[in-house]
């Protein structure tokens, strides 16, 4: 669009035409102060705190709903407008009870600011004010009316962004109200978006309120670690008893991929970090029973059992997780590999990645980031339900195509809530999304398994016209696709311009699993173990034949011929309903944070810290790298990272050969107190962002990304945008052949809005929702 | 849920009269409740559905006009302008007078459920105030004799 030239403040400024006189001051730097206006939500101009002088009309005009026209001439801040503004907050603290000392937003409110900014001292109200109450809407969402200064921004975030449109106004005038869907409670998504929005303390979070105020937390931005579309969540912690623990989950830090969204998961499910169950020491079965245990011992044990088997060739199967940090997935694989000397290591698998990274081999910029799905043209989606299991994949299609336009193509199964977003919505009978895939990619055999009586021949023959005919299509498949048919989605790809693809994985970092190689027969970057290369040659030594699968280390339990398993923050027993005396003759090793069905019957439990409690990369679901910064802390756990090496060194292995550290030790580390202090900083900031920080300890994971780095295609990304919080796209295009694997391997999590694996069931926030709906959620996988 | 043939006819021909559908909410709801009384949760329900909107939207409506209820009210609804003209030629009288007569205050019901008394503001008779409004009809020129008439002729 054409610029239009505009003067504000005597500031020539120049807009495309189009632009809101409130955005075009933004980004020149001129505040407006606004409460109803919101960004990407619909006009209100309800609160008149944004007006502005505008010469050549009559009166103050609202800077939110006006749009920039060539040689306007704009005053933002006279005599007259500040009037107007303090007349404004006047008129909002008529009825404001003013509990600031106790209200949760204090300190963070927008109605603060501007009564500090504006406001008149005195007021010349005498009505008495109108009390009321505050009310619990649901067990995450409580609302004090009396705060409430009617900008409407939670019921159009909760309608327009999410789709729910669960709150509403009532009444008219002074006596409007916001009111849930249920008369006196919500039946809704709990996504918290409402309370996050609000600009005074007016809707509260359950898991938040009361607790503390905003400037005694520290607030660290990090990754969710829930579901695969990694969301960056700010935690706010505070010193407690056990280390430092996390009070609150928002989305203060809005640089994220996500942007305005959290769902329910990152904002309120980070309380299963501090759990009363959680284990705080190692255990070791002494006389059958887990006894508590210092750490010497258990690093003893473990290596001396683990050193023993591995020399007398028994067996040992290792299984990974898809919650820990990419570089403790690829040290993990690789102590697999060349402590244990085996390629029995696998993990819960929940999408195809290998198969993905075989059918892109050579083909660059052919994943699409996060963030493009919020700018594709057009999306076709098979299979998934993304309001239930991609929350943040569902809010991006959904406001791609509210504010875009973007054409979406859903071809599904089920009836899912993105039916109300699609240009077309084609359902197929179950378990049919292979021959979907077929049937695009030119098989027209294929369509009779995908008629209906809804859907003939001619349906599907104009709808693959269209799709080929789009641009730029982002092509998103959940597990149903799998094995060949990911090749076969491919091939349809191919055949679109500027074609991009998105599969579907379940855990925080289930694509960071896969891409470290926690597979039987891959090595990080899906190099095949049979084939020699850059690994064979910097790991040197790592067995050439196919390990086995965690269904066929079962078989070898079974068989009593498995030695020892070594679980990494999963759990196998529960998640496949094993039998938990299947492994009596197996040393069994379990790195968990609490006592699940495996950590049970396991010979030694080690106390492991979760993703909020330490720092490390997660690659989600898209390919997306983003870094996690320590958060938390409970006394007496260790991250999984340490934990390995620690196992390692037990074992008598040189930890040299496993972590690359003590490059740079002779580094001048600037000075570290006194007036030049900021030196240190600035040093090691410089030498961070260039991958030279001084890697002192073998418990330092940077040092194993530098291997990565090195080591995994596609993981070539710049460490300085890595370190400033940005996220980064790794691709599967150069990345080893891949390869393809029985699809039964695959299982999909099928966790949805509420739950959330072993994390879900300690989570009380997510139970409470659960218990406060009737409906039963089905079981809940674990790992 | 059932209207009578006579709302389903309107409710068709007023769809038709306006290019998107909810337009059609505060004519609808005004005839559902003449014809039902008042606004019960199924008339809500049924009109949302027709409409598809959300029940909360329809009740977000409801509430701001007063002229709408999701309450029963009595047989004969008696609405006393209390508003500028009406009150300074009597209307606060009147009123008065309603509340003694019938025993009830504002927007409340007499046991039998004859009458609903109301305060309302303008209901446009200015000229020939004090006025109120019964249902859809107008008694205006009023004193407290005349009043006791109007109400009297209501009691059959
Ligand atoms: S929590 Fe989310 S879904 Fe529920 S009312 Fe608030 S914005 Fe709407
Ligand atoms: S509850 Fe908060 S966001 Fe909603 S209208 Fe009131 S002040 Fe605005
Ligand atoms: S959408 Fe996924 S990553 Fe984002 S907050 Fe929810 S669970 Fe976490
Ligand atoms: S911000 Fe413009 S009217 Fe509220
Ligand atoms: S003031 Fe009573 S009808 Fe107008």
């Amino acid at each position: 669009m054409p610029d239009v030239t505009l003067t504000v403040d005597g500031k020539k400024l120049t807009a495309p035409a189009g632009t809101l006189l409130i955005e075009a001051c933004k980004s020149a730097g001129i505040e407006i102060p606004s409460f109803c206006y919101y960004p990407n939500l619909s006009l209100q101009g309800a609160c008149r705190m944004c007006l502005v002088k505008i010469e050549k009309m009559p009166k103050l005009q609202t800077a939110c709903t006006t749009v920039v026209t060539e040689g306007m001439i704009v005053t933002s801040d006279n005599e007259e407008v500040r009037q107007a503004r303090k007349s404004m907050v006047e008129l909002l603290l008529g009825n404001h009870p003013l509990d600031c000392p106790v209200c949760d937003a204090g300190g963070e409110c927008e109605l603060q600011d501007m009564t500090f900014s504006y406001g008149a001292a005195e007021s010349k109200y005498m009505e008495a004010k109108n009390h009321k109450d505050e009310q619990q809407w649901s067990p995450v969402v409580f609302f004090d009316r009396p705060r409430c200064i009617l900008c409407y921004r939670c019921v159009r975030v909760c309608g327009e962004g999410m789709d729910v449109w669960a709150l509403g106004v009532q009444n008219r005038g002074v006596s409007s109200i916001i009111a849930p869907n249920k008369e006196d409670h919500l039946e809704c998504e709990e996504c918290g978006m409402c309370i996050d929005i609000c600009p005074v303390g007016a809707l509260t979070s359950g898991a938040y309120r009361y607790k503390t105020r905003p400037w005694e937390m520290k607030h660290v931005g990090t990754i969710c670690t829930h579901c695969g579309d990694g969301c960056k969540t700010t935690l706010g912690v505070r010193r407690s008893d056990s280390g430092m623990e996390i009070v609150r989950g928002d989305n203060r830090d809005k640089s994220g991929i996500n942007n305005d969204f959290l769902c329910i998961k990152g904002r309120y499910a980070f309380d299963f970090a501090h759990h009363p169950d959680r284990l705080m020491q190692p255990l070791i079965r002494k006389n059958g029973k887990l006894t508590p245990a210092n750490w010497e011992e258990a690093f003893e044990l473990i290596g001396k059992r683990f050193a023993e088997i591995r020399d007398h060739d028994g067996m040992i199967g290792v299984v990974g997780s898809s919650r820990i940090t990419n570089e403790e997935a690829y040290l993990l694989s690789k102590f697999a590999r060349v402590v244990l000397k085996t390629n029995n290591v696998d993990h819960h698998r929940t999408a195809d990645f290998p198969a993905l990274a075989a059918a892109l081999s050579g083909k660059p910029d052919s994943t699409a980031t996060m963030r493009e799905v919020y700018d594709a043209p057009a999306i076709l989606l098979i299979g998934n339900n993304p309001t239930d299991q991609h929350p943040l994949l569902a809010w991006q299609i959904r406001n791609n195509v509210r504010l875009h336009r973007s054409r979406l193509y859903l071809i599904n199964s089920q009836t899912i809530k993105l039916g109300r977003q699609a240009a077309g919505f084609t359902q197929i009978p179950a378990g049919t999304e292979g021959k979907v895939a077929a049937y695009l990619a030119g098989d027209d055999a294929a369509v009779e398994a995908i008629i209906t009586e809804k859907n003939s021949r001619e349906t599907w023959n104009a709808l693959r016209e269209k799709l080929r005919g789009e641009q730029k299509l982002v092509i998103i498949f959940g597990s149903e696709i799998r094995g060949n048919d990911v090749a076969v989605l491919v091939k349809f790809g191919s055949g679109v311009h500027g074609a991009k693809f998105v599969c579907l994985a379940d855990y925080a970092n289930s694509r960071g699993a896969a891409d470290m190689g926690l597979y039987p027969d891959l090595l990080p970057g899906y190099h095949r173990v049979a084939d020699t290369g850059k690994f064979h040659d910097e790991w040197t030594s790592i067995p050439a034949t196919t390990g086995l699968t965690l269904p066929e280390m079962v078989d070898a339990a079974k068989a009593s011929k498995l030695k020892a398993l070594y679980v990494v923050g999963a759990n196998p027993i529960g998640r496949l309903g094993l039998d938990p005396f299947l492994f009596s003759k197996t040393f069994v090793v379990v790195q968990e944070m609490f006592l699940t069905e495996t950590a049970f019957m396991a010979d030694v439990v080690l106390p492991a810290a979760n993703a909020y409690e330490k720092s490390g990369t997660f690659t989600n679901t898209c390919g997306d790298l983003q870094i996690l910064k320590k958060a938390g802390e409970v006394t007496g756990t260790k991250s999984d990272f340490e934990m390995i090496v620690r196992i390692a060194d037990a074992m008598g292995f040189d930890v040299h050969k496993l972590v690359p550290f003590g490059a740079g030790e002779r580094t001048d580390m600037g000075q570290s107190r006194g007036a030049q202090s900021g030196e240190a900083d600035r040093h090691a900031v410089w030498l961070e962002a260039r991958g030279l920080e001084p890697k002192m300890s073998p418990l330092e994971p940077t040092a194993i990304l530098d291997e990565i780095q090195r080591l995994v295609p596609g993981y070539d990304f710049s460490r300085i945008n890595l370190l400033a919080g940005n996220d980064q796209h790794t691709t599967l295009a150069n990345s080893g052949p891949g390869a393809i694997q029985k699809p039964e391997l695959i299982v999909p999590a099928n966790d949805n809005l509420f739950s959330s694996g072993t994390l879900g069931r300690y989570s009380k926030a997510l139970h409470s929702v659960m218990e406060s709906r009737t409906q039963q959620t089905s079981e809940v996988a674990a790992d | 849920m059932k209207f009578s043939d006579e709302f389903e006819t309107r409710f068709t021909m007023m769809a038709r009269h306006y290019p998107t559908k909810r337009s059609v909410l505060v004519p609808a709801l005004l005839y559902a409740q003449d014809e039902i009384g008042y606004l019960s949760d199924e008339v809500i329900q049924e009109i949302a559905r027709r409409l598809e909107l959300t029940e909360l939207d329809v009740r977000n409506v409801i509430s701001y006009y007063s002229m709408l209820t999701t309450k029963p009210r009595g047989k004969y609804n008696v609405q006393v302008c209390t508003n500028i003209a009406c009150m300074l030629r009597g209307g606060e009288e009147l009123f008065a007078h309603c509340r003694k007569k019938l025993g009830i205050g504002h927007k409340q019901t007499t046991q039998d459920g004859r009458f609903t008394l109301e305060e309302v503001e303008c209901i446009g008779a200015c000229s020939w105030a004090p006025a109120i409004q019964v249902n859809y009809d107008f008694h205006e020129n009023l004193t407290v004799e005349k009043l006791d008439k109007v109400l009297d002729g209501y009691q059959k």
